[in-house]
C-alpha cells in the first residue's frame, strides 16, 4: 500500500513538470512579440523593453528556465508586470472564496447526484428514470453562465430570496456565507451533477444484474439496505473515478461562475490578469489550478485501494 | 466524457453512420436541428436585418413584434446579433472538431504503433490534460492579438491530447490482431499498414469523440467570449452578446437569455448526435453509459 502511494506521488512529477515546461515556453514560442502585446497598442520602445525585462526575456533561455524552475521549487511564481506584488501573494489572498465554492458545490453535487442516479437505476425505463436522463443530457449542454443568469433572475430578482452576487467570508457569520453560495454552486454543480448522475445509474445497473444482489433480495433484506449497502458500495469505483474527472469541469467553470456571482476568487483573479495580460499571475494560475487537479486524481487513485480490496498494486 | 473503444467495425464507417441516421430518431432529431441551425447561419443576411446598425431611441426594447428578441443598449437587433452569432459557433464548433480530429488523430496513431515515442508523447498529453482547458486557452489569448483564429488555435490545443489518447487506445488493441500481424509477416511496410489496416479501425470512435468535442468547443467559445478573452468584441458571437448584456441584466434579460438558451440546444443538438452516433457504431460503450 505504501509502495502504491509512493509509486502516485512519484507519477504527478512528470505531469507537473510538463505543465511547468509549457506554461514556460508558451511565453517564448507564442507568434509575434509578448512583450509588445502585453505593454500594449501603443506603447513606446522603451515600455516594450521595460515588460520585456520584467519577464526576463532579455536572458538566455536556459538561464531563464533554470530561474523559472528554481523559484517554482521555492513556491516563487514571479512578480505581477502590473502591480509589481509577487504572485504566489495575490493567488494566496484570492484561495478561500474558490475553495468556498468548490467544496459546497462539490457537497451539493454529491448529495443530489448520487441518490438520483440511484433512484434511476432503481426505477430504470420508469418515469423518473426518464427524468434523471433527461436532467443528465441538458445539463451537459446547459453553458454556467446561462444556469447562472436563470437562477439569479428566478432566486434573487424575481423572487428575492437570496442575493443577487457577491461574496460573503465565514467570519460574517455562517448564514450569510451561506446565503451567498447557495445559487453560484449550484450553477457551477449542474453539469457536474449530470455527470455523476450518469455513471451512478449506470454502474448501478450493472451490480444491480450480478447474482449476489438477487441473493440479496431473496434472503427478504430490505430495498433500501440492498441498494444503499450492497449495490451502491460495488458500484462505487466508476463513481469516485468519474468526481474526479469531473474536477477538471469544475475548474473551468468556476473561472465563468465567480464572474456571474461577482465573488472575488481565483477565477476572478484569472479574468482579470487576461484583460491586463499579466501573464506571470496566469502562469502561477495554470500551475495552481493543474497542481489541485493532479492532487485530487492522486487521493481518488488512493481511495480505490479502500473502495475496492480487489484492487492492490 | 472519456471514450475508450476497443472493438473494431468491421463495414464502411460511412455507411453504417448514413445507416444509424436512419434508424436512431436521436441522431435524427440532432440532425435537423443542426441543419436547421446551419441555414439560419448561412442565410442570415436574407433572414436578420443589420446586428451592427445601433438605434439609440430603441434601446432596451422588450420582445415584441417589431423587435422578436429585443434590442440591447445600443439599441441593436438582438435577433439579427443572435443570428449572426450562431455563424461564430458552428464555424468554431466545426474547425476545432476537424483540426483537433486531424491532429490527435496522427499523434494517436503514431504512439499506438510506434512504441519507443509513446513514452515521452503521452506523457507531454498527460500534462497537457492536467490543464483545463479554458485556463490553457486563456494562457494563450493573453500573450496574443485577439482574433477568431487564434481562438481556435488555443481550443484546439487542449482538445487534441483528449483524441489522441481515444485513437491510441484503438491502435493498441488492434495491433495485435491477427491479421495485423499477418500483414507484418507478410512484409507491409508501416506507412501502409497504418493507412490500410488500422486507420479504419479508429475512425468510428474517431467521428464520436469529433462530435463531442465539438460541443465542448462551442461552450469554451462562448464562456472565453463571456470573459472578455474570446473573438473580439465587435464580432457578434453569443458570449459576445452575453458578456454584453451583462450591465443591464435586471432590465433587459433578454439579451442574455436569447444567445444562451441557442447556445445550449446547438450543443444539445451536437452531443444527441454524438451520443447516438456512439450507440450506433460503439454498442460495447453504449452499454456501459
Amino acid at each position: 500500500m505504501t509502495a502504491y502511494i509512493f509509486r502516485r506521488l512519484l507519477a504527478t512529477i512528470p505531469v507537473m513538470a510538463v505543465v511547468a515546461v509549457f506554461v514556460f515556453f508558451l511565453l517564448r514560442l507564442a507568434p509575434g512579440d509578448p512583450a509588445a502585446i502585453i505593454a500594449g497598442e501603443d506603447a513606446t520602445a522603451e515600455a516594450i523593453a521595460a515588460v520585456r525585462a520584467k519577464l526576463g526575456l532579455d536572458r538566455p533561455v536556459l538561464e531563464q528556465f533554470a530561474l523559472w524552475l528554481y523559484g517554482l521549487a521555492q513556491g516563487d511564481f514571479g512578480v505581477s508586470i502590473f502591480s509589481n506584488l509577487p504572485v504566489t501573494r495575490l493567488i494566496a489572498q484570492r484561495v478561500e472564496p474558490t475553495l468556498a465554492l468548490t467544496v459546497s458545490t462539490l457537497l451539493v453535487t454529491v448529495c443530489l447526484a448520487i441518490p438520483m442516479g440511484v433512484l434511476a437505476a432503481w426505477k430504470a425505463h420508469k418515469l423518473v428514470d426518464r427524468v434523471v436522463m433527461v436532467f443528465a443530457v441538458m445539463g451537459f449542454a446547459l453553458p454556467v453562465f446561462l444556469i447562472g443568469y436563470v437562477l439569479i433572475f428566478i432566486f434573487a430578482v424575481k423572487l428575492g430570496w437570496l442575493p443577487v452576487q457577491g461574496y460573503r467570508p465565514i467570519r460574517d457569520g455562517f448564514f450569510p456565507f451561506v446565503e451567498t453560495l447557495i445559487l453560484p454552486s449550484l450553477a457551477l454543480g449542474v453539469a457536474y451533477m449530470a455527470l455523476i448522475a450518469r455513471i451512478t445509474r449506470a454502474s448501478m445497473l450493472e451490480v444491480l444484474s450480478q447474482d449476489y444482489i438477487r441473493t440479496a433480495n431473496s434472503k427478504g433484506l430490505t430495498t433500501r439496505r440492498v441498494l444503499m449497502l450492497h449495490a451502491l458500495k460495488n458500484a462505487s469505483v466508476p463513481i469516485v473515478t468519474v468526481i474526479g474527472i469531473g474536477i477538471a469541469l469544475l475548474i473551468s467553470g468556476v473561472v465563468i461562475t465567480e464572474t456571474v456571482f461577482n465573488i472575488p476568487g481565483l477565477g476572478r483573479l484569472t479574468v482579470d490578469a487576461v484583460l491586463k495580460r499579466d501573464y506571470p499571475i496566469v502562469q502561477g494560475l495554470i500551475i495552481v489550478f493543474a497542481g489541485a487537479k493532479v492532487l485530487v486524481n492522486l487521493v481518488i487513485d488512493i481511495s480505490y485501494a479502500f473502495l475496492d480490496p480487489r484492487i492492490r498494486y | 466524457m472519456t471514450v475508450i473503444a476497443d472493438r473494431f467495425v468491421p463495414s464502411s464507417t460511412l455507411e453504417r453512420a448514413a445507416e444509424a441516421i436512419r434508424r436512431n430518431p436521436t441522431i435524427a432529431l440532432g440532425v435537423v436541428l443542426l441543419v436547421a441551425l446551419a441555414a439560419v447561419a448561412v442565410l442570415a443576411p436574407w433572414i436578420a436585418g443589420d446586428p451592427f446598425r445601433q438605434a439609440p431611441i430603441q434601446r432596451l426594447r422588450p420582445p415584441s413584434e417589431r423587435w422578436w428578441f429585443g434590442t440591447d443598449q445600443f439599441g441593436r437587433d438582438v435577433f439579427a446579433r443572435t443570428v449572426y452569432g450562431a455563424r461564430v459557433s458552428l464555424i468554431v464548433g466545426i474547425s476545432v472538431a476537424l483540426i483537433a480530429s486531424a491532429i490527435g488523430l496522427l499523434i494517436g496513431l503514431i504512439c499506438g504503433y510506434f512504441r519507443w515515442v509513446d513514452g515521452l508523447v503521452m506523457r507531454i498529453m498527460d500534462g497537457l490534460m492536467a490543464i483545463p482547458s479554458i485556463l490553457l486557452a486563456i494562457a494563450l489569448i493573453t500573450l496574443t492579438r485577439p482574433g477568431l483564429g487564434i481562438v481556435i488555435v488555443a481550443i484546439v490545443i487542449p482538445e487534441v491530447p483528449r483524441i489522441s489518447r481515444v485513437v491510441r487506445s484503438v491502435v493498441l488493441s488492434i495491433r495485435d490482431q491477427p491479421y495485423v500481424e499477418s500483414a507484418i509477416a507478410g512484409g507491409t511496410r508501416s506507412g501502409k499498414l497504418l493507412v490500410r489496416h488500422i486507420l479504419p479501425n479508429t475512425l468510428a470512435p474517431l467521428i464520436v469523440q469529433g462530435t463531442y468535442v465539438c460541443a465542448s468547443a462551442m461552450l469554451i467559445e462562448a464562456g472565453l467570449s463571456f470573459l472578455g478573452a474570446g473573438v473580439p468584441p465587435e464580432i457578434p458571437s453569443w458570449g459576445n452578446i452575453i458578456a454584453q448584456g451583462r450591465t443591464f441584466f435586471q432590465i433587459a434579460p433578454w439579451s442574455i437569455f436569447i444567445p444562451g438558451a441557442f447556445l445550449a440546444l446547438t450543443v444539445l443538438a451536437v452531443n444527441m448526435l454524438g451520443d447516438g452516433l456512439r450507440d450506433r457504431l460503439d454498442p460495447r460503450l453504449a452499454r456501459r453509459m
